[in-house]
């Protein structure tokens, strides 16, 4: 059995401490290069590649990531 | 599943993905919408999240009143949706102490940082201990001051570079590090004694296991329990967030590793 999911972030709230980075295990997370009202590059999802694992949204210290899992 | 399906599931879109139903983590509801003041990648944002997770679990968000500490962390009433006291500089397990003993079917809790459990309220804390009251105190150590600027805290490692010990820590001049969960460990009015951290999400899930069986051991009747959280401060240790974390494995969980310390039901 497998996983798919997502991450949905609350883009205006997330300063881009890059903390999700680091614990995301494939590698789906990176800094927009965009930035929100506040001037920070905040996270978003990258590829095909989240399995839903939470992980990121659990480490995430403003709570600013939603995650979504799907079997497949 | 046959082949053509497992192509066909695989294609999912990620708008697909993303519907309520599939939702399996997100902000507890006990957090406010407040944006938190503390600094990007602050452990204390983490440490909210997963006392709210627990008081949200155990249903006890209108039993449940903590105390506030004065630090960087004075502003959590306006994070978690319960009850907050805002008590005077390390006197928050004393207010504790008061707050327990006349609503006693109540879960209380005191949420305090380094400076204001380890320096000031070094005589309250003890002696809440010493009397075995039945509150849950959880203890934010990052080794320094990050409020007031990044100064020497008593939890501060030796070599340990602050605003005030620009040099590293010399326990000739400054002494040395005070390691709180230990010493009040020989006390006998505590009852579950533990140290964690949230810089990895299995350590996180480990640390709000801890924090609920903290609250739990409160309604026993048994005495204190202390939560140790050993944390960054990566604006005092002038840091990027993810390199914070490593220094604190590499350097903090020498001087404060992790693991229970005591558990009297044990």
């Amino acid at each position: 059995m497998a996983f798919k999911g997502a991450i949905e972030v609350d883009t205006q709230k997330c300063k881009g401490c890059s903390v999700c980075i680091a614990n995301c295990p494939t590698g789906s997370i990176k800094l927009s290069d965009m930035v929100n009202s506040k001037g920070y590059h905040y996270a978003e999802m990258t590829g095909e590649g989240c399995i839903g694992c939470s992980n990121c949204a659990v480490v995430c210290p403003d709570s600013v990531i939603t995650v979504y899992r799907v079997k497949i | 599943m046959t082949g053509h399906k497992q192509m066909k599931d695989m294609s999912i879109s990620i708008e697909e993905i993303k519907k309520p139903e599939n939702r399996i983590y997100g902000k507890p509801s006990l957090l406010t919408d407040n944006v938190m003041h503390y600094c990007p990648g602050c452990s204390h944002g983490t440490v909210h999240k997963l006392v709210a997770e627990v008081i949200e679990e155990m249903g006890i968000q209108d039993k449940t009143v903590g105390i506030c500490p004065v630090g960087c962390s004075v502003f959590a009433y306006n994070y978690i949706d319960i009850d907050w006291q805002e008590a005077a500089h390390g006197r928050a397990p004393a207010l504790a102490t008061a707050t327990k003993r006349l609503c006693p079917d109540k879960y209380v809790f005191t949420y305090q940082g380094d400076g204001d459990l380890a320096s000031i309220g070094t005589a309250e804390i003890i002696h809440a201990c010493g009397r075995g009251e039945n509150i849950v105190v959880i203890f934010i150590n990052n080794g320094i001051y990050g409020m007031t600027g990044g100064q020497m805290a008593p939890t501060t490692l030796i070599g340990m570079k602050t605003s005030t010990t620009p040099y590293g820590r010399d326990p000739k001049l400054n002494g040395f590090p005070l390691v709180i969960a230990d010493m009040i460990a020989h006390l006998d009015g505590t009852a579950y004694i533990t140290r964690q951290s949230v810089h990895t999400a299995p350590a996180a899930r480990k640390a709000k296991n801890a924090i609920r069986k903290a609250f739990e051991y409160s309604q026993k009747g048994i005495g204190l329990s202390f939560v140790e959280i050993v944390s960054t401060c990566n604006s005092g240790w002038k840091l990027t967030p993810v390199d914070a974390n490593k220094w604190m494995v590499e350097n903090m969980f020498k001087k404060y590793p992790i693991g229970d310390i005591k558990d009297i039901l044990k």
